[in-house]
């Protein structure tokens, strides 16, 4: 075995939560909705999968109910987001509000959630989740086989995601629409887009991809839920996405970064050297090096123009 | 005597009371989906709270972090930013305070009680300042490096408690010889941990009020939050608003770490995941419109919710994530301040028709 190779892997697993999250995170934000409920997005998603995984799998439905996990995010993850999209499109209520309102509500309702279907149990029972799939005589690469050629198939698909959304967000006419709406919300609307219509499918395909990097935490990493499952990668996403400069190729690179730095930690302790750094200072640097990329990164961080501001016709 | 009439005869005091009712109304829905009885759920968590002096005081205590939290969240909003990092900045107050009560133990308690209430709002004014600072000089979303601070907090306090203050074989640190505890009150309120910090908390909000309404930097911190441009225009120093700015906002978080630690548990653990306050502060500053004494109401709602929730998993077999979802219900009333209009729609035409009348 290989310790690049594995690090790589390892580096992959943890990413691909946040790729979903960083994604859904820049179809909501171009569209000049402020998501802060990513985190409880990612929830909503990582319930439902255990959930709808754990009874597809009763029924069973055997390598696939880890798929019907996943449907069952992305839908949850949708009728999450349209509580932030209600509230904030067609209500005006500020942005970042009703985000935290996402967090408060998937943290309680999920558990609540558990502890009616499973009997007062705090955590979900254990599902057998997607196991890693090798792609023929790719896999057998030095190093990157081994790294990117043998990972759970919801890696392949986020990183398929990654150019798919690039592609309709800066080429085709629906990505134009969309991030017209987020930069210049009465131009666009002059022009014929219906705005609110763009934010609330913006919002929904964010509650759907947040809901799909939920669904992978459960369904790759943890086999359950409990409600230490979502602690904090939701908002790893966001950063992820600012430090990405709200382009899926820049969130991307972002989220496998934070990844990499939480895959280094289980691999730094393998070394003698490592064992004179007490273990916190190893935990801190990902977010020491984010500052410090972000300091010294040429140009300021550029936000959508519109981001926060509910669209209001009357107000020019 | 006109404005007091006012401010109870504006519907500014309305819609946070329908969207309270409202809340718990879902609360209830959701509690009879799930077969269960919604008042005597009620009944329980109040029962809670009320029962008996030790609860009561308990539950003071519950809601004093929430409101310096609160404020600190409600300051930065105030001025045009956005403190995810309250909670780290809550953990640098928390240590510094561990560190100045347990290192300069040698001092009179006169002297060592407010030198480390004093260390912990520095500590954490500072640690929130940088964010302020890098937004200000190299335009860095303060999101961001508040969240990644965050994490740097909490590695960073459980370094320090392990390395320097470690209480052999356990995973704390040595017992704090400062205390802001009031234990004056210990026979009234039955040994609840009831301690200064609530008062510190309650200045705060006061300072919060004088220092942004009343004076000329409270005036210019407003004007860049409303519109960073027009102020530079209108020749204020952006930069250095939302540096001091960020700095009073991490002074209260970290005044709350000082209260919890020389007021509450005497002494600090090793966390192993961040502890959440500066979540809490996110909805009680929301709550409470970002107004003073809105959070501080805010805080005692939301600290009455919490700590009666546990009487509710007691009292009535509910499970207390319940509780969220009131909590979140009620933001969510607030916020989407529409649909609360739409719900009072029918009451205010009537009013209007009897005043033509």
């Amino acid at each position: 075995m290989d310790v690049l190779g594995q690090l790589l892997n390892t580096t992959l697993v943890f990413s691909t939560a946040l790729i979903f999250a960083a994604l859904g995170g820049i179809f909501s934000e171009r569209s000049g909705v402020v998501n802060i409920g990513l985190e409880g997005l990612m929830m909503f998603g990582a319930f439902a999968a255990a959930v709808g995984g754990y009874y597809a799998q009763d029924a069973g439905m055997g390598a696939w109910a880890p798929w019907i996990g996943v449907l069952c995010a992305m839908a949850v993850g949708v009728l999450g987001s349209l509580i932030h999209a209600v509230a904030s499109i067609t209500f005006k209520a500020d942005q970042t509000i009703s985000g935290t309102v996402i967090n408060f509500l998937a943290a309680g309702s999920t558990l609540y959630m558990v502890k009616l279907l499973f009997d007062g149990a705090g955590e979900t029972p254990l599902i057998d989740g997607f196991s890693k799939i090798s792609v023929p005589w790719l896999s057998k690469i030095p190093i990157i086989g081994e790294g990117v050629f043998d990972s759970y198939p919801t890696t392949y698909l986020a990183i398929v995601l990654v150019l798919v959304i690039y592609f309709v967000l800066f080429k085709t006419p629906f990505g134009l629409r969309l991030r017209a709406v987020g930069e210049h919300p009465s131009a666009a609307d002059t022009l014929g887009v219906n705005v609110n219509r763009m934010r609330y499918i913006g919002v929904m395909l964010s509650g759907m991809l947040a809901g799909m990097g939920g669904a992978t935490i459960t369904l790759t990493t943890t086999s359950t839920f409990a409600h230490n499952t979502i602690s904090g990668q939701g908002f790893i996403a966001i950063a992820a996405m600012i430090f990405g400069k709200w382009n899926p190729l820049g969130a991307f690179a972002a989220a496998v970064f934070f990844g990499f730095s939480q895959a280094i930690r289980n691999y730094v302790q393998l070394f003698e050297w490592s064992q004179n750094i007490p273990q916190e200072f190893i935990f801190m640097i990902p977010y020491v090096l984010t500052i410090i990329v972000l300091v010294s990164a040429v140009g300021r961080s550029s936000a959508p123009s519109a981001l926060g501001q509910p669209y209001d016709p009357g107000k020019r | 005597m006109y404005r007091l009439k006012k401010i109870f005869t504006t519907d500014s005091y309305i819609v946070p009371l329908v969207a309270i009712v409202l809340g718990f109304l879902v609360g209830a829905i959701v509690m009879l989906v799930g077969g269960y009885d919604p008042i005597a759920a009620y009944a329980a968590l109040f029962k809670r709270v009320f029962g008996s002096p030790y609860d009561f005081g308990e539950a003071v205590r519950e809601m004093t972090p929430l409101m310096l939290t609160g404020l600190a969240v409600a300051f930065a909003f105030r001025s045009g930013m956005f403190n995810i990092g309250a909670d780290g900045q809550v953990m640098i107050g928390m240590t510094a305070a561990t560190v100045v009560g347990i290192k300069l133990a040698f001092l009179p308690s006169f002297l060592l009680v407010p030198l480390a209430v004093i260390a912990a709002g520095l500590c954490g004014g500072l640690w929130a300042g940088f964010a302020g600072y890098l937004k200000a000089k190299r335009g860095i979303n303060e999101v961001i490096t508040t969240i990644m601070m965050n994490w740097i907090a909490l590695f960073l306090a459980n370094y320090i408690v392990r390395t320097f203050l470690l209480l052999p074989g356990q995973n704390r640190s040595e017992n704090i010889p400062a205390s802001l505890s009031m234990t004056f009150l210990n026979s009234t309120f039955d040994n609840a941990r009831l301690h200064w910090g609530t008062l510190i908390a309650i200045a705060a909000a006061i300072f919060f009020y004088i220092f942004l309404w009343k004076t000329k930097q409270g005036y210019e911190m407003r004007a860049v939050g409303l519109n960073p441009h027009a102020a530079e225009y209108a020749g204020m120093n952006v930069g250095r608003n939302i540096v001091k700015a960020m700095f009073i906002s991490g002074v209260f978080a970290g005044l709350a770490g000082a209260g919890e630690v020389l007021g509450v548990f005497h002494y600090q653990s090793v966390f192993a995941a961040s502890p959440g306050y500066g979540f809490d502060g996110i909805a009680v500053a929301l709550l409470g419109l970002t107004h003073p004494l809105g959070v501080i109401l805010a805080a005692i709602l939301y600290g009455t919710l919490t700590y009666g929730s546990a009487g509710m998993s007691f009292g009535a077999d509910v499970p207390p994530e319940l509780i969220r979802i009131v909590i979140g219900s009620i933001i969510f009333f607030i916020a989407a301040q529409g649909i609360v209009r739409w719900v009072l729609k029918p009451f205010y035409f009537k009013r209007k028709k009897e005043k033509v009348l």
